[in-house]
């Protein structure tokens, strides 16, 4: 038994080491996609475009825009001078949110009832959206509390009234909430992910293609022999993708590793052996490259999507949800993230890590016993 | 019964609701080098695959080296020696390291796997050229080092699947000096072919179409017999007319054109021939018997077989 599959091994990576481009191929790609994630992969709203519509004229309508002007977040495209222009902005696209202070805003305040105030969003990108409206609100609440402290110096002893509860927010393990803390570490798995389950399935069915799977087939090797022949080099690739990713995310995106080394590790290797599994039973289900890429891309993407890589699975309606159970690269999400961020180890992971090596064990078995050397 | 390498009986393999193989009985001797032959799709390969115990025989069984095919197929698999249709070699690999994997697989003793691989590299004739990327080989040299590699463990039984499509006359009459070779040394071989030369150098023929047998014999027996009448070679003029009226003949089983002559299969008398012809207006030369080649046979056989599996 160690004979053959020491001669597997070395077959395999005297291949790996004889194709020059390999090392590119694996590499390459993945620094490539972890640069364009780190930096494009945002949902931070800035510099909203904004057309301002002052009807008021008051000073107290002008404080108002100060207010927004000041904010860093907007961007006034258009000072308009007309409710139809404002619209005009909003449809042509020029601005996301239109802001209209209608007459008679200053004086409304001034005694004490509610002011108009007119704000318009385009909601075609409803994430931007929400949080240019959660803007407007944070600005429109400063307003007005500088404006009723102005009203009620500080000091006369009233209550201050509407305002009675002031909440302060503190994110745990992420406080400046950076989009790249909560990414990167998803992109470690999802590229690892991707990259293992389809060099696995096209290192196997090219064997099929290639004729050298009939070969090997009449000859007395073993099932499981020839697939830990065929998985051992890729686990090792998955664990240098992992690593690699993951310096680059520490060192270069500045995404801290708060926890143990260790238990990513066991992680990732429980996880890669899920995502090999998955990968030899695609294979087992091609016989031709073309199927195995289709293949491929009809399993990796809903994977992707249903990982909580973007998407938080306890949004998911309930059927989805339940599918995320059988999808390792979501356990592998919560390690990872757990890990690298909040420092927690085994203790805490240990649900996760267990329903990781569940996968492996099935989606190995699976495959082992679907590759029977037989071509029926 | 110690001398039978390879029985089949009542083998048939179905996919679906086509059958490939259909109720083969093939007995072969231990030495012995049995050409199978018949057109694409008749199949050979099926046939092959059964007796190697990749694909599972739909009913009947197999015994390859006193082992059952489908009972016991890891047996059957560390007895024989398999060459595919594809030349199964790894091309990144060089000559040395494909013999070395496929000795580890077949666990080649390692006290003796120098000495085995130098005699494969010896009968591929790829001396001094150990470390080139089999990729980089010409078709002749690519199939004798897969037959080398075929052969490491030294198995008592030889399946080998098309070995010579796709490779030049002179590079195929080296590698059936191969087959002899091996077989000297009573090693049995089946080899599949669709080269009607080649099936001349078989000990015996099989000849299959549409899943079954239709005949088998040395290559002698099947030019007598097979045919069940005698050839002859007959020059005339308007061939088309003379195949259209001969074929109206009782005593004719068969007329076919040869270049500028017809080739005719009679039953019987060859005497009312010219006549017959004469009635109907076709003047033609003095019929001479003629020893049928195997092609004739073949062809014969299988448009015999095809009519009858037709009706």
């Amino acid at each position: 038994m160690i004979r053959r599959l020491q001669v597997m091994l070395m077959k395999e990576l005297l291949e790996l080491r004889r194709d020059r481009w390999a090392m590119f191929r694996l590499i390459v790609p993945l620094l490539i996609q972890v640069i364009v994630f780190g930096y494009a992969a945002t949902f931070t709203v800035n510099n909203v475009s904004l057309s301002l519509l002052d009807l008021d004229r008051s000073q107290g309508s002008r404080e108002l825009v100060s207010h927004f002007v000041a904010s860093g977040r907007f961007d006034v495209v258009d000072r308009a001078t007309s409710q139809h222009a404002v619209e005009a902005d909003i449809d042509a696209g020029r601005a996301v949110v239109g802001v209209i202070i209608h007459a008679g805003f200053a004086r409304a305040l001034d005694s004490g009832k509610t002011a108009p105030l007119q704000v318009l969003v385009d909601g075609t990108n409803s994430n931007t959206a929400l949080i240019a409206l959660g803007y407007v609100n944070q600005i429109v609440a400063g307003f007005q509390s500088h404006a009723a402290q102005s009203a009620w110096p500080a000091g006369a002893g009233a209550a201050v009234p509407g305002l009675t509860v002031s909440m302060s927010e503190r994110p745990w393990y992420n406080q400046d909430l950076a989009d790249r803390w909560f990414f990167i570490p998803g992109v470690i798995g999802t590229l690892a992910f991707m990259q293992v389950v389809s060099l696995t399935a096209f290192a196997v069915v090219r064997e099929r293609e290639v004729g050298t799977l009939e070969q090997i087939m009449v000859s007395p090797i073993r099932p499981y022999e020839f697939i830990l022949g065929k998985t051992v080099p890729f686990f090792l690739i998955g664990l240098v993708d992992v690593a690699l990713v993951t310096t680059l995310g520490v060192l270069w995106f500045g995404v801290p590793f708060v926890g143990s080394i260790w238990v990513l590790l066991l992680g990732a290797s429980l996880f890669l052996i899920a995502a090999l599994g998955m990968g030899l039973l695609l294979s087992t289900l091609s016989r031709t490259q073309q199927q195995a890429f289709a293949l491929n891309f009809f399993f990796v993407n809903p994977f992707m999507t249903l990982s909580g890589f973007a998407f938080p699975i306890s949004a998911m309606p309930a059927v989805l949800q339940w599918f995320t159970r059988i999808n390792p690269l979501r356990y592998f999400l919560v390690v990872i993230r757990a890990v690298l961020l909040k420092g927690v180890g085994p203790e805490v992971l240990w649900p996760s890590m267990l329903a990781l090596a569940a996968l492996g064990v099935v989606l190995l078995t699976l495959s082992v016993l679907r590759f029977n050397k037989s071509l029926d | 019964m110690m001398d039978i390498a390879v029985q089949a009986t009542g083998l048939t393999k179905r996919f679906g609701s086509f059958v490939a193989v259909d109720n083969l009985d093939l007995s072969i001797a231990k030495g012995e080098v049995v050409g199978f032959i018949g057109p694409n799709g008749a199949g050979k390969s099926t046939t092959i695959r059964m007796l190697c115990g990749l694909l599972k025989p739909s009913a009947g069984r197999a015994e390859v080296a006193g082992f059952d095919v489908a009972r016991d197929p890891e047996a059957v698999r560390a007895h024989i020696g398999y060459m595919s249709q594809k030349f199964s070699l790894y091309g990144d690999l060089s000559v040395r390291e494909n013999l070395l994997f496929f000795g580890g697989l077949y666990q080649v003793p390692r006290g003796e796997i120098e000495a085995r691989m130098h005699m494969a590299i010896g009968m591929a004739g790829l001396e001094g050229r150990e470390d080139v990327l089999v990729q980089t080989l010409a078709g002749g040299w690519k199939q004798r080092l897969a037959l080398g590699c075929a052969i490491l463990h030294r198995p008592p039984v030889l399946f080998l699947d098309e070995p010579t499509s796709g490779v030049e006359p002179e590079a195929r009459r080296k590698f059936w000096e191969l087959i002899h070779q091996l077989a000297s040394q009573s090693v049995t071989i089946l080899v599949s072919t669709h080269y009607m030369e080649e099936a001349e150098y078989c000990n015996r023929i099989a000849l299959i179409n549409a899943g079954q047998l239709v005949a088998i014999g040395s290559p002698g027996e099947l030019r007598r017999h097979a045919l069940g009448g005698t050839l002859y070679e007959l020059s005339c003029e308007a061939l088309g007319a003379a195949v259209t009226a001969l074929g109206q003949m009782p005593e004719v089983i068969d007329a076919a054109i040869f270049s500028d002559k017809l080739h005719v299969l009679m039953r019987g008398s060859v005497e009312a021939l010219q006549p017959w012809l004469a009635t109907r207006g076709v003047t033609a030369g003095q019929p001479v018997p003629i020893a049928p080649s195997l092609e004739d046979v073949f062809v014969q056989l299988v448009s015999r077989s095809s009519v009858a599996g037709q009706t």
